[in-house]
């Protein structure tokens, strides 16, 4: 089972950034359970083979504002796969000691793989919606392998140790495939 | 949260304004009146209508017109979009988007300058998933106008069960949308289980429109009381 969770603040946003992930998991026959940060308790975890965190809305910061309710991701005997999308990978990495800077973008994105990451390589378009990204740097290389840049910022990254994955794009609109190859690797 | 929904008067818009309905508190929709045909952000085929839909629905709506000029039209969109904010404190936007980037990341990235949260709650959504949504949501659409080779019989019909028995096999024939996503049809909401009152069409009649393509050209349109 995978555990998806939800970081939207608005209840609304759930059928635009949760219920497509959802869709491709259903599509694969993953069964999948759906919950709320502020919901999430241990036997959620527990129960999980692997865990995607969704992204949220442009205007959405409220995630920013709970970083302690994904302290689970910084345990140090916390090693199931997690895939972050967008808000999802930008709390992976804060967890790990990152720091986000403003970035926008808006739409089809072209993002350079430097290395395949699950089946996307070289030059990829990607959905983008976010207005701010994780920032590439000492802190962030310490702990992850950046896999793809856009003409902006980080799009992709692999954490060095354990079996977490961010993309700040948004998969569940453009390279679908990318959630498929995570529930099923 | 105070929303207003980009109004076309079609399925998706309605089923997007149901959504805002149970999910936040609608206080207008927002309807724009292209003066061009092929306009890539706005397919109005029936936007005279929209006031008497605004009016079944008993929501205010904003008009805005534009002559459907690719890139101007959104300066026209962003002008009724601060309209309804500054009138109504709306803080967010509510769309019927499905699946199309061009129009969604236009729409968010207007709504993101003018400092509003935007909803796109059919966003993704599986095209026959949608038109079963339609019948459990109980929202009476029919077929406005078809532009797509084997749909000419649709004109006028009611998007029922018996259309999307009847739609089926058509898509891999002709390589079409089941829900229209693609532009192979429009259509008009004429009554939803949140409409005060509800429209009848008095007199109607098909115009063709060229290459394949049909109108209903709809003459006389009643509000009734439900």
């Amino acid at each position: 089972m995978i555990l998806v969770i939800n970081t939207c603040s608005e209840e609304l946003h759930y059928f635009e950034f949760v219920k497509p992930v959802e869709e491709v998991l259903r599509s694969i026959k993953v069964e999948c359970k759906v919950r709320h940060y502020n919901e999430l308790q241990k036997k959620d975890l527990i129960a999980a083979e692997k865990i995607i965190i969704c992204g949220t809305s442009l205007k959405d910061f409220q995630y920013l504002k709970d970083l302690k309710k994904f302290s689970f991701l910084k345990s140090p005997d916390f090693e199931k796969p997690v895939l972050g999308i967008c808000a999802g990978m930008q709390l992976l990495c804060l967890a790990f000691g990152s720091a986000l800077e403003k970035s926008r973008e808006i739409g089809l994105t072209d993002a350079f793989f430097g290395e395949p990451f699950f089946s996307i390589e070289r030059k990829a378009q990607v959905y983008s919606l976010h207005n701010s990204a994780v920032k590439q740097s000492k802190a962030l290389e310490k702990n992850f392998k950046v896999f793809a840049r856009s003409e902006h910022c980080v799009q992709a990254v692999k954490h060095l140790q354990k079996p977490f994955y961010g993309v700040l794009f948004h998969p569940e609109v453009r390279n679908r495939q990318l959630i498929e190859e995570f529930a099923k690797d | 949260m105070k929303t207003a929904v980009l109004f076309s008067g079609g399925k998706d818009s309605t089923l997007a304004l149901d959504y805002a309905l149970r999910y936040s508190k609608v206080k207008c929709l927002i309807g724009i009146a292209s003066e061009n045909p092929e306009s890539f952000m706005f397919h109005t085929p029936s936007i005279e209508f929209v006031e008497k839909q605004a009016e079944c629905a008993g929501l205010p709506l904003i008009l805005q017109k534009t002559k459907g000029v690719k890139e101007k039209e959104l300066k026209d969109l962003k002008a009724a979009i601060l309209k309804a904010k500054k009138k109504f404190k709306i803080e967010g936007i509510v769309t019927g988007a499905l699946a199309s980037t061009y129009q969604s990341s236009r729409i968010q990235a207007i709504c993101n300058s003018a400092n509003l949260e935007c909803f796109n709650p059919l966003w993704q959504k599986g095209q026959f998933e949608l038109l079963e949504e339609l019948q459990n949501r109980k929202i009476i659409a029919i077929i406005g106008g078809v532009f797509a080779q084997g749909l000419e019989n649709f004109v006028g019909k009611r998007i029922d069960q018996k259309f999307i028995a009847e739609i089926k096999p058509l898509v891999e024939k002709y390589s079409i949308n089941p829900a229209g996503e693609g532009g192979e049809f429009e259509s008009f909401v004429l009554d939803a289980p949140f409409f005060k009152k509800k429209l009848v069409i008095e007199d109607c009649r098909i115009v063709e429109a060229g290459h394949g393509s049909r109108i209903l050209k709809i003459e006389k349109l009643k509000v009734v009381k439900k």
